[in-house]
């Protein structure tokens, strides 16, 4: 130990190592280190320390940070060791400023100068380990010091300093991407290194291109096939093996940058699909690096154009993941699945009861990463069930950041898919009741918002409904103790508003919920404030109703208080307060009228009810107002100001050195060729007077001899960088294949999906828990499975006023939210036109839409409905023609589609037909059984254990 | 891309930090603090990835010490864990079937070797050989390194530069 490298060593070195590692607590810990830090900064700073004991004091020094205390005293002795001649010692003062200093440190800008000349450097681990600190070190501002050097490095002779370079390249891409736009061919260019470990690294930079810029990198995609086909069948050298996998790191990067080509390019994608087939093919997946090529191929099949072959194989990696023991594979299949279900939906469903195992799983990754599916795939159906698990969820964890996140996801599905406004109200509810000041404030003026406008324009009832069901909700909630502010605001605005509306309550058992709130938050001032503007609201409604008002005594020494609160803003709605109830019912009326929170207030911009004054005024000699633009003898200041900005752009840093002074005697040697090598001494200023004048001549003329010769050489290396280079497509002959698509893959992917299916569930069967049934029923609620029960009479047992009542909030629901994903079928606002629906299935469900669209009487006059069943007509076929016809074709129907449609159909272009479709080809009596279906879901059937039906039916 | 490389022994003791996003020191020792917390809890048959802030943590234990990568949310979690394994395989081809207290003592020098495996939070060399015969050089004498492969330019300025001196 320690003999390897030549390290010295000391035995106080040791011992500190030694003694930290035996320490017993962290108070010991840090009473060593901190004697440790005395020592350094006495002997660091000792002069003439010899060059080893510094080297020793500087990784003692990294010890000591590393262990989390500061070493700040030493930084600039680390900055000093990176000037060191010794490779060792300036390896060593590399490391340290690495590891001490951020881009953003004081330093660097001493450092910049080593780099540079390190970069410079014959000695090419030299210019490695500078190389490692550019990455590190260098910031936005000092990118154009070593540009132009690290561009030529990409010429170097050694593979490792044209890997660094092109790293180095990328950091600077990822810091400041204006740098390095212009040096994008050099990329493409070392695309073609012969070094498999650089054109691996160049990997990197040209995935953030691609990331930000697909379109000007589609040319490349037959290179990256190629080069992705030339790893799989093990071209590169056998260094680059990984337990057996040819360059595994390699592919993966690969096949993500191919994920972004392929990305909803027909004709891209096409060039992919036999390569990531042969991977696909050859992926190893008992071990774990094959098993990352293989998510890294399911990933790229789901976001390239769709092939039904490779879903298919997508499809059994994913349930191979799923029913993995590892707990790793499964959170990859889960994560994959939620990759997946965005092309296929179906695919859920077989795992329906792998995802509840993860689900309940202690594995708290796991459960996270299941919400993440659940979250994706949630519909209206069963947003119900999906929410109150995540709610209890959120409930039982400490995790803030996660609670932020859980809790603005339950928001979001609750405000797109919310089923009832009583639902909606009590979710949104324990939302705030506990994750409350974790939500963002945004959340509460939305909710505010919706109770205020309402859901539909022409039902009243249903909104003063959901009023008084909030009301009624809010105080129930006010007796619990400590509420989260955020929610007591909301709560508060809503008594104020519509407290009294319904004439439940009396307006003085309202206000004295207000007060005991505003005494129970007595430091919130946000809280107090609304609870103050509420109080003024339920009188001013009181004494505009006509009716007598007298304040309730806690009420009047509330007052008391915040007309000398220190907070001006309580102090003046107290005040307001005061005088509004000193009006009359019609002053009172004006100022405060009842529900008017969602009307427009009108501004006077002109302000022209001051005319009157202003001419008075001017009549009496006041000087008319000239408006600022005409006014003269005043500068511009807006123009003085961006000269200044001007000025202060082109006054960057330098780098460069300074010009030597001009020679007046030896005219022979260029000044700029002294600066470029430091080998070169320069010379002293020769003043004609000295006598070895003549001595020192030969010497500098062969000094200007070899530095002539560099120069050459430089000049040779930047014709090389200046080369435009362009990919060889030579290569791409051999791998561009047509897919061959058999015309019968749906069926063929149809039946391999309903094996995987039976093997699963007659493996699990035996053990299933009734519950768990119940829930996968509810959260996947499959189309064929519950037929039976859909059958019976819950068709005439359900009342049908319920149904009007929670359609119509859930669609001007989705108006007031505007935003309808590509799940959510927007046709629940045709339903409107259409009387028959409501008497044959609820208009909730998504299938719905295609129940109507399907029945042969459908009203013409709408159009969306027009334009979708022509795509359904189409659908026997639909596939094929996506295979078959070039890309443009799919578009244009689509297009076609969405020109029609005034609706939201129109953001959802390809995504909804393609699932259409999906649908439309799952069972051939596709209108019985969807009507059933949807039905049986909106009923909230949830199969039990007497349904012995369930696996029968899932059983095909 | 990696934000950062922590390695804790199973006592939550640090071994060695590296960091390729900004921290200040004391958001540093808060992510440590809360990461071995994380991490040193956990079972051991549980997944190999914690979700952390929005980002995820990978981490593998070998013998008493973790090793963890900090990685983006869309990153593959699978290739990080084989990148961790990489690195030990490396280590253990350095110091010849490593075990802690190698990298206790000679904590610098696993930073050498990380600095070839992974450059700017991506890994930049899959090749073990590769890695190896760079630290290897590094560690070896730096006149015996001297480039004398390229051009003949090189040698001839070399020479001019010994004579001018």
């Amino acid at each position: 130990m320690g003999s390897q490298g030549g390290f010295y060593q000391s035995k106080e070195f040791l011992d500190l190592v030694k003694s930290i590692g035996e320490a017993r607590s962290k108070a010991e810990e840090d009473r060593i280190v901190l004697s440790e830090i005395e020592t350094l900064k006495r002997r660091i700073s000792e002069p003439d320390t010899p060059k080893r004991k510094m080297k020793e004091y500087i990784i003692r020094l990294v010890y000591v940070e590393m262990l989390g205390h500061d070493a700040s005293f030493g930084y600039i002795h680390a900055v000093k060791m990176t000037h060191d001649d010794t490779l060792l010692v300036k390896r060593t003062g590399y490391l340290a400023v690495t590891l001490f200093l951020n881009e953003d440190h004081d330093l660097i800008i001493l450092i910049v100068n080593t780099i540079q000349k390190d970069l410079k450097s014959d000695n090419y681990l030299v210019v490695c380990v500078a190389l490692n600190a550019v990455c590190k070190l260098i910031n936005e501002e000092t990118i154009p010091a070593v540009l132009p050097q690290i561009v030529e490095l990409l010429a170097h002779p050694k593979e490792a300093v044209r890997k660094k370079a092109i790293m180095a390249l990328h950091r600077f891409y990822q810091k400041s991407p204006s740098s390095v736009s212009h040096l994008v061919s050099n990329f493409r260019k070392r695309l073609c290194d012969n070094d498999p470990g650089v054109m691996g690294a160049t990997l990197c930079p040209l995935f953030d291109l691609i990331t930000n810029d697909v379109n000007s990198y589609k040319d490349l995609v037959i290179s990256f096939v190629s080069i992705l086909k030339q790893v799989a069948e093990r071209r590169l050298p056998k260094a680059y093996d990984y337990h057996q996998m040819p360059a595994p790191f390699i592919q993966i990067k690969l096949l993500k940058i191919l994920a972004l080509l392929g990305s909803g390019d027909k004709q891209a994608s096409e060039n992919m699909y036999t390569v990531v087939g042969d991977i696909f093919r050859k992926c190893d997946s008992s071990s774990n690096i094959g098993n990352a090529v293989l998510y890294e191929c399911i990933c790229c099949v789901s976001s390239i154009y769709p092939n039904p072959k490779l879903l298919e194989s997508a499809a059994d990696a994913i349930s191979r993941f799923l029913k993995s023991d590892s707990h790793n594979l499964k959170y990859m299949g889960i994560d994959a699945l939620g990759r997946l279900i965005k092309i296929s939906p179906e695919i859920a469903e077989q795992h329906q009861l792998a995802v509840i195992d993860c689900l309940e799983d202690p594995d708290d990754t796991l459960k996270r990463k299941t919400f993440e599916l659940l979250y994706k795939m949630t519909k209206s159906t069963n947003v119900e069930v999906i929410v109150d698990r995540m709610i209890d969820y959120m409930i039982s964890i400490n995790d803030n950041h996660y609670k932020t996140e859980i809790a603005s996801r339950c928001v979001e599905l609750a405000e797109q898919f919310a089923p009832s406004n009583q639902w909606f109200i009590q979710t949104m509810n324990k939302v705030f009741e506990h994750a409350g000041d974790l939500v963002n404030i945004k959340v509460a003026h939305n909710l505010m918002r919706l109770i205020a406008e309402g859901f539909g324009e022409d039902d009243n009832t249903a909104d003063s409904q959901l009023r008084s069901s909030a009301v009624e909700s809010y105080l129930y909630i006010l007796g619990e103790p400590k509420l989260p502010s955020v929610f007591l605001q909301v709560i508060c605005w809503v008594l104020g508003e519509y407290g009294t509306a319904d004439g439940k309550y009396s307006a003085s058992y309202i206000t004295g919920k207000l007060c005991d709130v505003a005494e129970a938050y007595s430091n919130d001032e946000t809280v107090k404030a609304y609870a103050v503007t509420a109080l003024m609201k339920i009188y001013a409604f009181e004494i505009a109703a006509g009716r007598m008002v007298d304040m309730l005594p806690e009420c009047h020494s509330l007052m008391e208080e915040f007309l000398a609160s220190h907070s001006t803003d309580l102090q003046q709605r107290a005040y307001e307060l005061q005088a509004v109830i000193g009006l009359d019912a019609h002053a009172v009326e004006s100022i405060m009228p009842s529900d008017a929170s969602c009307e427009d207030i009108e501004v006077d911009k002109a302000l022209s009810f001051l005319n009157g004054y202003i001419q008075e005024s001017i009549e009496k000699g006041a000087q008319p107002y000239i408006p600022e633009s005409e006014r003269s003898g005043m500068l511009n200041i807006s123009n003085f100001r961006n000269q200044d900005h001007h000025e202060a752009s082109s006054h960057g840093l330098r780098f460069e050195a300074y010009e030597l002074p001009k020679q007046t005697v030896q005219a022979r040697i260029p000044p700029a060729s002294l600066a470029s090598t430091e080998l070169v001494p320069v010379p002293e200023p020769v003043y004609p007077r000295e006598s070895y004048q003549t001595t020192t001549v030969p010497s500098v003329s062969s000094d200007a001899a070899s530095t002539e010769l560099k120069l050459r050489l430089d000049g040779v290396q930047k014709k090389w960088g200046r080369q435009t280079h362009f990919p060889s497509t030579s290569t791409s002959n051999s791998t561009s294949q047509k897919t061959v698509n058999g015309i019968t893959q749906v069926d063929g992917s149809n039946t391999a999906n309903s094996r995987t299916r039976e093997t699963y569930d007659s493996r699990k069967q035996v053990e299933i828990s009734p519950e768990k049934q119940k829930l996968a029923a509810s959260l996947f609620g499959g189309p064929s499975k519950t037929e039976k029960k859909s059958a019976t009479g819950h068709k005439s047992s359900k009342p049908s006023s319920h149904m009007v009542k929670s359609h119509a909030p859930k669609s001007s629901m989705e108006v007031a939210s505007e935003k309808t994903s590509p799940v959510q079928q927007p046709p629940d606002l045709l339903d409107f036109g259409e009387p028959t629906v409501k008497s044959t299935a609820p208009s909730l469900d998504p299938f719905k839409d295609l129940e109507g669209l399907l029945e042969p009487t459908t009203q013409v006059s709408s159009a969306v409905n027009h334009s979708s069943t022509a795509a359904v007509t189409k659908s026997p076929d639909i596939m094929g023609l996506y295979t078959e016809t070039p890309a443009g074709a799919h578009h244009k129907d689509s297009d076609i589609l969405s020109g029609l449609s005034n609706s939201p159909m129109t953001n959802m272009v390809g995504g909804t037909t393609t699932m259409q479709v999906a649908q439309t080809s799952k069972s051939p009596n596709l209108k019985d059984s969807l009507e059933k279906d949807a039905l049986v879901r909106q009923m909230g059937v949830t199969p039990s254990s007497q349904n012995p039906n369930l696996f029968k039916d899932l059983l095909g | 891309m990696i934000h950062f490389v922590l390695l804790i022994s199973r006592q939550g003791k640090v071994r060695l930090t590296k960091w390729y996003s900004a921290y200040s020191q004391k958001e540093r020792t808060k992510v440590i603090r809360e990461l071995s917390g994380l991490i040193l809890t956990r079972g051991p048959k549980l997944c190999n990835f914690v979700e952390w802030r929005g980002l995820r943590v990978v981490y593998k234990r070998y013998a008493s010490l973790y090793f963890c990568m900090c990685i983006d949310e869309d990153d593959n979690e699978l290739e990080i864990l084989e990148i961790i394994h990489h690195y030990v395989e490396v280590l253990d081809r350095y110091f010849g079937s490593v075990c802690e207290l190698d990298l206790i003592y000679n904590f610098h020098k696993a930073y050498f070797i990380l600095d070839e495996l992974l450059i700017a939070g991506e890994l930049q060399e899959p090749s073990k050989r590769t890695v190896a015969r760079l630290v290897a050089a590094q560690d070896s004498l730096v006149e015996t390194a001297k480039e004398q492969t390229s051009s003949i330019t090189n040698i001839i300025a070399q020479a001019a530069n010994t004579a001018s001196l």
